[in-house]
């Protein structure tokens, strides 16, 4: 469960911030074909993007985002070589942080 | 004597204004100077009546050119339809992503600072045809964006 990440100056001066997210994202009513015993939900809940200690977006996210989530939108203020950070964590307590630098 | 019965009713004033202010900001009704808590009864919904009510409570709804969902007109995988919401309006709050046919039809929602541009695009799951509902609030208003969705194979169960 890693996120992969690009943050990129887009030609109006603004980033795009595109990132992935390796996680299943169960919705918990799914069964196991083999056993027959339902999937238990594992799904991603908040994702965050903060700059310079603020937090510029917050994601509340339920199991019906595809699984290894995707999720793009654009920032005006941060500069290149600025570092954006994102975090996610998921209704099972696991969570994942990533810097990325701005290009 | 008056002055302290005034005084009291300050302090009592005060002290319920105070109060208001916590209430106010436990619901997420101040936007940006709070960050809202997880809409967890938006997510618990089982219609989307259930949804709004609690992502807006009786706030009105109004439907916006606004407000653009864009989506495959046919997606052959409910598993993975791709949806950008673009919110052509300044001051965007929030915005909230429906799929009315879904178990649950809440998705997701956004909270966005000043200097974030309401636009969002994420993949999401969808048990069949239905509407695709996008939500925004700004400026202490509620506008709607919808679009429809024909799944051929839904994405739900397994």
């Amino acid at each position: 469960m890693t996120i992969k990440a690009k943050t990129k100056m887009t030609s109006d001066g603004k980033v795009q911030v595109k990132m992935l997210i390796k996680h299943p994202m169960e919705t918990g009513q799914r069964k196991d074909r083999k056993t027959g015993k339902p999937i238990p939900a594992h799904f991603v809940e908040i994702v965050t993007c903060h700059w310079q200690d603020k937090e510029m977006v917050r994601a509340h996210w339920g199991p019906a985002i595809s699984k290894n989530p995707y999720l793009s939108f654009k920032i005006s203020g941060p500069q290149a070589g600025e570092t954006l950070t994102l975090r996610w964590s998921d209704n099972q307590g696991k969570s994942g942080e990533q810097l990325s630098e701005i290009s | 004597m008056k002055t302290i019965e005034l005084q009291r009713r300050k302090v009592l004033k005060g002290a319920l204004a105070t109060s208001l202010v916590t209430l106010a900001a436990s619901w997420g009704m101040l936007g940006n100077i709070a960050h809202a808590a997880r809409p967890q009864m938006a997510f618990d919904a089982d219609d989307v009546d259930g949804t709004l009510k609690a992502l807006f409570g009786e706030d009105g709804i109004q439907d916006s050119e606004s407000i653009i969902v864009k989506g495959p007109e046919i997606a052959e995988n409910g598993a993975v339809v791709p949806i950008k919401v673009t919110a052509n309006m300044d001051d965007a709050q929030s915005i909230a992503i429906l799929v009315p046919e879904n178990p649950a039809p809440m998705v997701a929602s956004f909270d966005l600072q000043p200097g974030v541009v309401p636009q969002v695009s994420v993949r999401i799951k969808m048990g069949k045809t239905s509407d695709v509902i996008a939500l925004v609030r700004s400026n202490g208003q509620v506008y709607r964006g919808v679009k429809e969705v024909k799944v051929t194979i839904g994405g739900c169960g397994g």
